[in-house]
């Protein structure tokens, strides 16, 4: 229910009426189906279940968090730990 | 990978759970519900991190784990016919039917594939006109798309020799019976990330009101992870019933529309059982009409099943979190992943089977926080 | 005349046929063309059904077999040919002996293409040139279509252990120090690759290599201080040091941070949900010294071209027989042994 990796979109084509793709997990390729993700671009990150990418990855929303952690975490000694 | 190294970085993770420990004032009851959350828990080690306060139990989330006895017992005799290829998830092939399991089936000659997508088993389907192709759709709410895909392609592109033997969960009914059972001492919730991807979160909130329970959509890495236990931990503090979103990078409140809008032509809701549990009301998705003629239940006329569970194995007590596996006595000497009496023991994330392989020796044990006893709080 | 004779009787140079296997002049035809002309050693052109060596001076014979099955037959990296001469002469030299002779026995499938096995024949000629082997004995079967894939080869290896060398799974000891030779799980993902099933692609070759002269190296920075080696092949590293630690009754500490794994291994392994630790290797050894020799020993390691990422991975302790890692976030977790075979799971 929950292996689903992020992977990059490095082509897309259709393949008995299905959008396919062939994704980059960083390092090992494979074709995904892109069926669920009809507005993805190249170059764009998925979450990929069974073959299937189920999500768009947000980068924006990912950069976003990890900046509001790392500013509130990593300089805990100097600020202090603020509630989340 | 940029985007999963990111979130296993050891000071981001040690400073949140720092943070958890200091706003933690009192015990509380977390559940998460997601098999793959429970494996990343005890492989990397989370679980023994955590407030000596803070009891994290396992939900049933594992859809290995609670897929009836009786539908694995059908998919064995399916797979023994020799006009059948049984192809399957991996993690299928171990799960303890009565009798046996769909790996022996393989041994004594039977064809069982292995296949990582549902699309896989309906190309084999394509390269074997002359057989009956199967394929085990089970899942979550997160595999159930994928499954949908498989027999939506098989009608569109007329592969007739193509069914599914469906066992697809959902997860709602599930916290509803967990959260409104006699008993239950779940005070907290972590929504399972990629259910959520797929479903969105709209049906949390009124579960969370219903029963006063928090929740936190959360991710899969350690630092997901560490942030929705403080994210539910912060909100029991402070008194306060909500569902926050820790994994938004890849879940909107939405949900996939496109996949739900297939989900909803291929699948209709219905009861369904779940192993060691019981019937859940309105807890399983089975083919709709449409579709009936691709259902491998309807094809395969496989006579009456017995079915019979282990009496020794308290999986079901388990998956409700009602127990830990150390608690059971069978736990690492009848029952070990080598022969296990339940499927709990056999999925590489039911409960049993993460607690055998990351958390077997004693002193290991006793230093984690999965022994605190039941009802302590 | 033996039994009846085609009037024109066809040289069957292309595909292997049962008459291959008979014992007659099609299998001496075979044997004289396509295994001496490689293998060429004076044992061997003796013809005879045993090899006669000598061997001098004092120490102990060692002698290991296995048999190689892998398909496909050819995968980026290797063949079954490299793998038979390259595993055999590893486990000889995990012992501390260096490899001297080699038997190889080839069952061979009708309607085997006769290039792929001139093919596999010179991938061993030149594995077992590296490795500095000789392959004295051999034997030649084929079986009907369908009865193997393509071909396995069985093999035994004897190599020549000098006086004083004791190297041995029950020699680990509280304190020493356990090192990795380079990347984990290439082999195994290579493979899976080339055979198709799981459908992916990764830019990655097997790391089949012969390690006898890289543990030369070893022994000779630091001949008492090694005290375990052992090649992490099937049931990758976790099995191998479960192995130790129960031969050696010691806990086996891991730094999961210090585990070397290529971007490419990783990608495949989080795809299939595999832990890179339980993949096959088939050019990497974990060798436990004595700490104060580590800096030697690694310095050696990291000469030698399979050694280069050579590292630290973990420590022995005093404890029950286990394997332990501390996780990259502050956690500890056991490292089991492989439990049957590996699946791609979806959880």
């Amino acid at each position: 229910m929950c292996l689903g990796i992020p992977g990059k979109v490095i082509e897309t084509y259709e393949q008995d009426g299905l959008l396919m793709g062939k994704v980059d997990f960083g390092g090992a390729v494979r074709e995904s189906c892109l069926v669920y993700t009809p507005d993805i671009q190249l170059g764009e990150y998925v979450i990929v279940h069974v073959g299937f990418a189920i999500s768009k990855l947000s980068e924006k929303e990912a950069q976003e968090t990890l900046e509001a952690l790392r500013a509130v975490y990593i300089l805990e000694d100097e600020i202090g730990p603020e509630e989340a | 990978m940029k985007h999963v190294s990111d979130y296993r970085d050891a000071e981001l993770v040690k400073g949140l759970l720092q943070e958890l420990h200091e706003t933690m004032t009192k015990p509380w009851v977390v559940m998460e519900i997601c098999g793959g959350q429970t494996h990343a828990f005890v492989r990397h080690g989370i679980d023994q991190l955590l407030p000596e306060q803070l009891t994290l139990v396992h939900g049933p989330g594992c859809p290995v784990c609670v897929t009836p006895l009786e539908l694995i017992d059908k998919a064995i005799a399916i797979a023994s016919r020799r006009e059948v290829i049984f192809t399957s998830y991996g993690d299928m092939l171990r799960v303890p039917g009565t009798a046996r399991d769909l790996f022996s089936v393989r041994a004594e000659g039977g064809d069982v594939r292995v296949v990582y997508s549902p699309l896989d088993a309906v190309q084999i389907a394509r390269d074997n006109p002359d057989r009956e192709v199967v394929f085990f759709a089970i899942g979550f709410e997160t595999t159930a798309p994928a499954n949908a895909m498989s027999v939506v392609q098989a009608k569109a592109l007329g592969v007739d020799n193509f069914s599914l033997l469906v066992s697809q969960v959902r997860v709602p009914p599930a916290m509803h019976a967990i959260l409104g059972s006699e008993g239950n001492r779940v005070q907290g919730f972590l929504a399972a990330g990629h259910v959520c991807s797929v479903m969105g979160y709209w049906e949390y909130p009124p579960i969370a009101e219903q029963y006063g329970v928090p929740m936190s959509v959360t991710g899969f890495e350690p630092l997901d992870l560490v942030q929705g236990l403080l994210d539910v931990v912060w909100m029991l503090e402070q008194g306060e019933i909500a569902v926050r979103n820790a994994y938004a990078r890849a879940v909107t409140f939405e949900g996939n529309k496109p996949a739900q809008k297939l989900l909803a032509d291929t699948y209709e809701t219905c009861d369904r059982a779940w192993r060691g549990i019981g019937v859940i009301p309105e807890s399983g998705w089975r083919l709709k009409p449409d579709y009936a003629a691709f259902d491998a239940e309807k094809r395969f006329d496989v006579g009456a099943i017995q079915s019979r569970e282990s009496e020794i194995c308290i999986a079901g007590e388990i998956l409700q979190g009602k127990k830990v596996p150390t608690q059971c006595p069978a736990f690492g000497t009848t029952c070990t992943p080598e022969h296990p009496l339940g499927a709990t023991m056999v999925s590489s994330e039911g409960a049993c089977a993460a607690y055998y392989r990351y958390r077997r020796s004693p002193a290991s044990l006793s230093r984690s926080g999965m022994t605190h006893e039941n009802g302590r709080d | 005349m033996e039994g009846p004779v085609c009037p024109v009787p066809l040289q069957h140079e292309e595909k292997i046929v049962i008459g291959h296997g008979s014992g007659g002049r099609m299998t001496a035809r075979l044997i004289a063309n396509r295994f001496f002309p490689a293998f060429e050693n004076d044992a061997l052109a003796q013809g005879d059904d045993a090899a006669v060596v000598g061997m001098a001076g004092e120490g102990r014979l060692a002698v290991s077999t296995d048999a190689h099955v892998v398909t496909p037959l050819f995968f980026p990296g290797g063949d079954i040919g490299s793998l038979a001469v390259c595993g055999t002469v590893n486990d000889l030299a995990m012992v501390g002996a260096q490899p001297r002779w080699l038997t190889a026995s080839f069952i061979l499938e009708e309607g085997l293409p006769i290039a792929q096995l001139e093919a596999i024949v010179e991938s061993m000629r030149t594995s077992a040139l590296e490795a500095g082997v000789s392959i004295i004995a051999g034997d030649t079967k084929v079986t009907e279509h369908g009865k193997v894939d393509g071909m396995f080869i069985s093999t035994a290896g004897v190599g020549w252990v000098p006086a004083g060398r004791d190297i041995r799974g029950s020699g680990a000891q509280p304190g020493d120090v356990v090192l990795l030779s380079g990347t984990l799980g290439d082999h195994g993902i290579a493979v899976l690759a080339a055979r198709g099933e799981m459908d992916f692609e990764v830019e990655l070759e097997s790391d089949i290599a012969p390690l006898n002269t890289m543990v030369e190296g070893m022994l000779l920075a630091s001949h008492s201080g090694v005290h375990v080696l052992r090649d992490p092949t099937r049931g990758g590293l976790a099995t191998t040091l479960n192995e130790i630690a129960g031969q050696s009754g010691v806990t086996i500490r891991l730094n999961e941070s210090a585990m070397p794994v290529r971007p490419a291994v990783n990608a495949a392994c989080e795809m299939l949900g595999f832990d890179p630790l339980y993949v096959a290797n088939e050019g990497k050894l974990t060798a436990i010294v004595a700490p104060g020799d580590v800096d030697s020993i690694l310095a050696a390691m990291r000469s030698s071209p399979y050694g280069v990422d050579a590292c630290v991975i973990g420590r022995v302790e005093e404890g029950h027989a286990q394997v332990i890692m501390d996780t990259a976030i502050g956690g500890t977790r056991i490292v089991d042994m492989l439990a049957g075979e590996m699946l791609p799971r979806i959880c």
